[in-house]
């Protein structure tokens, strides 16, 4: 294979796993607010916080391997 | 007559979202016949995506086969081994693969993919090696006013002006008039939503106007990567690595001293840990917070441009299956959609860089009270406000 096709494979792996972080993330936060209506706000601020830094993980390890 | 002004604005709204697709759409149309469409249409992303020395809008090939390119050119200001060079990048004649010779006071220069080179004494025109590198020229210290640059010196002046109106009413008539009335509810939204609650009380309003600046600055650059201009100035390394510098500065210079005890020698574990967290926080410090803020804001800002670029180049590489008219349709739809996913992205990752340069600052800043007092056991006993906010 090309080098390029491996480097194709990366990125689709790194989607992969940013896209389960994320699933997590955005799904707990969900439950959180179904659980606890009035800390909506402050969930959302923490699970923004968190989707970004993974999201700069994510990102970094694409960047890299471009 | 209200209903009447807000159909109005929608109208307005959705003319100026179409002009801004089929004035992208113009400037891809290059070229036609000879290139294949896939390799144009990289061509015309890259070429968007990467800051260039005239600021271009569109360009056609008339009838005659003239290329005519409309926009308009910009200062080249070079530092080279003879001192100062300067002109004016329409010397190029848009051209960017080293054809055009520019050549002043017997420096002689090229551009090639949006970067000039000087040529060394005696040769007369650029020959590439086997990977297309130019061997008989090299680059030069380019100060430049790029299109980049004037995305920044005009929201520069643009903030400026909004701002200092805005200290003017408050100090005149206590209620903002006019965009300041904009302004207000995200000033207070910054001070209060993102710099009290993570850098604390006591320290807030000293890296308020920081965050604020930060804020309004990704955010309108953001928003103006939106406009048919064609900027992409958040989408630069140069551009975000620079503030995330600012931010490492920021938070390095106020960190206090408990800040550095917990990042050099971490209280409360083994010895021998100790510098093995040292290393892991120094690195953290260092690299990794600067580094994650600024590929953070570039890949996004890059990548939401190449999405609604490729949306719009769908015009092009669909026109045989879907024919012209219902390419065009497919291609409207989905990147209006997309440039409306793109005007949240703006603001959010504003929010996300002025948001995570707050939360850093803050762990720098934060103040640890050591006055608890310890049991028999060594346990910390909580004093009575801790066992209070325990329950509020």
């Amino acid at each position: 294979m090309e080098p390029v096709t491996y480097n194709l494979i990366g990125a689709g792996l790194i989607v992969i796993g940013a896209g389960i972080g994320l699933g997590q993330i955005g799904g707990k936060a969900m439950e959180g607010i179904a659980r606890q209506p009035e800390a909506t706000g402050k969930i959302q601020t923490a699970m923004i916080i968190i989707a970004a830094l993974l999201e700069g993980l994510a990102f970094g390890a694409l960047f890299l391997g471009k | 007559m209200k209903i009447f002004q807000q159909s109005f604005k929608f109208i307005t709204l959705a003319v100026l979202v179409f002009l801004s697709t089929s004035i992208y759409a113009k400037s891809s149309n290059e070229g036609e016949g000879q290139v294949s469409t896939k390799k144009e249409v990289e061509e015309y992303i890259l070429h968007h995506i990467q800051d260039s020395h005239d600021f271009s809008l569109f360009s056609y090939t008339n009838d005659e086969g003239e290329r005519k390119h409309f926009g308009f050119p910009l200062p080249v200001i070079l530092w080279t081994s003879e001192g100062l060079v300067t002109f004016m990048s329409s010397e190029f004649h848009h051209n960017d693969d080293g054809h055009v010779i520019v050549e002043k006071d017997g420096q002689k220069f090229a551009k090639i993919h949006s970067k000039i080179y000087e040529l060394e004494s005696g040769a007369s025109e650029v020959s590439f090696d086997e990977d297309h590198h130019a061997k008989n020229a090299h680059k030069v210290l380019d100060f430049s006013i790029t299109k980049s640059v004037v995305g920044v010196l005009f929201v520069g002046l643009l903030m400026f002006f909004w701002f200092s109106r805005l200290a003017k009413q408050y100090k005149n008539k206590q209620i903002p008039t006019g965009f300041g009335r904009v302004l207000e509810p995200l000033v207070i939204y910054v001070r209060d939503e993102i710099a009290r609650p993570n850098i604390g009380d006591k320290h807030y309003r000293k890296f308020t106007g920081y965050l604020l600046t930060v804020f309004f600055f990704i955010w309108i650059l953001n928003l103006m990567g939106l406009t048919p201009f064609g900027f992409n100035v958040t989408g630069q390394l140069a551009v975000t690595a620079c503030l995330a510098i600012f931010t490492l500065v920021i938070y390095t210079v106020s960190g206090n001293k408990d800040y550095w005890m917990h990042m050099l020698w971490m209280p409360g574990v083994p010895v021998l840990i100790r510098p093995v967290l040292a290393i892991i926080e120094l690195a953290g410090a260092f690299l990794i917070k600067p580094f994650s803020l600024l590929v953070r804001l570039f890949a996004n800002i890059s990548a939401g441009h190449i999405v609604v670029m490729s949306l719009i180049a769908i015009m092009f590489t669909l026109k045989d299956t879907l024919t012209v008219a219902g390419a065009t349709g497919l291609s409207l739809v989905l990147s209006f959609f997309i440039t409306l996913i793109e005007v949240l992205v703006a603001f959010l990752q504003a929010y996300i860089f002025t948001m995570l340069s707050a939360l850093f600052i803050g762990m720098a800043v934060a103040e640890h009270d050591h006055e608890h007092e310890h049991d028999e056991n060594g346990h910390e006993i909580p004093d009575a406000e801790d066992v209070r906010e325990n329950f509020i």
